[in-house]
């Protein structure tokens, strides 16, 4: 299991997403916002963080970089694709997904150990949960607020691709949204942080694992968990 | 050099935190019944002449890069 995490200049996590790969038995391979070699990787994460500054909007420039080009085009075929805090910006921004985020509701920085709803288990990111499971990740972020026309959240809903939603919503997203999917399901993006939560020295609740099994059992491979 | 404009604003039915974060502070100062959103505005200094074609230009980066129509208005001004 080949799974390529993306720096571009301003990113955070990107080591921290690489180490989750390792620790769940994945190969981590770099891959650079400058190159749009994928390198053969079977699943592409992008990581949070402030890619290009979040100049002119989060993940505007981050946008037209070259790997983006090859991770969208990639993406259409199929290519499993996780977009994190930052990397959710990203994905908007691309249309790999639909609707924006704005600045939280009351201006805060929310940095706190998030409940989740686990409303999606079709996706290639999710299937190792239950539909209705409560889950705790991680989340930190300032413009975490998602926001998407009525037309496009009735789709959402209707479709089933609300993947998460908060338990006790901390940005004013609508709908309580917290993660989304493409029609497809190998592409969600989140808010939240599963790779910070895959290791019991630095996180309560584990439940970050279930990403990684849930791609896992899309690509056919074992995993130590 | 001609300039083009190109002013971009949160779209009404979006909410503008910062714009609420200012008209917040202008309350606080004693400027009562006064109400902000705030946006971007872009001075683009275009290479030999402006024309149909360069302005159109504009209002196609415009839209792709400077604003995004999920959440903001644009307007080129020339």
């Amino acid at each position: 299991m080949k799974i390529g995490v993306v720096t571009f200049p301003g990113s955070l996590d990107d080591d921290d997403a690489k180490r989750a790969v390792r620790l769940m038995g994945g190969e981590a391979v770099s891959l650079w916002h400058a190159s749009d070699d994928l390198k053969g990787v079977d699943a592409v994460i992008l990581p949070g963080g402030f890619s290009y500054g979040d100049y002119l909007r989060c993940g505007a420039i981050a946008r037209f970089s070259p790997v983006m080009d090859e991770i969208v085009r990639q993406a259409h075929q199929g290519l499993p694709v996780l977009g994190i805090c930052n990397g959710f910006q990203v994905l908007c921004e691309a249309r790999l997904l639909p609707g924006a985020l704005i600045r939280n509701e009351g201006r805060i920085f929310n940095a706190l150990d998030q409940q989740l709803r686990v409303e999606s288990n079709t996706t290639v990111w999710t299937s190792s949960f239950n539909t209705g499971e409560e889950i705790t990740i991680a989340i930190k972020h300032g413009e975490g607020n998602y926001q998407a026309d009525a037309e496009t959240l009735k789709e959402l809903e209707d479709t089933g691709r609300v993947v998460f939603r908060y338990l006790g919503n901390p940005n004013g997203s609508v709908h309580d949204i917290a993660g989304i999917s493409n029609e497809r399901g190998n592409v969600v993006g989140l808010m939240p942080h599963p790779e910070h939560n895959v290791d019991d020295q630095i996180a309560n609740s584990l439940d970050g694992k279930k990403f990684f099994s849930s791609l896992a059992a899309f690509l056919g491979s074992k995993l130590p968990l | 050099m001609p300039v083009v404009v190109v002013n971009v604003m949160p779209k009404p039915e979006i909410l503008d935190p910062q714009g609420k974060a200012v008209t917040g502070a202008l309350t606080r100062m004693g400027h009562q019944g006064f109400s902000v959103r705030q946006g971007k505005r872009f001075e683009i200094e275009v290479e030999g002449d402006l024309t149909q074609a360069r302005l159109e230009e504009v209002r196609q980066f415009a839209e792709s890069l400077l604003a995004n129509t999920v959440i903001e208005n644009f307007e080129v001004i020339s």
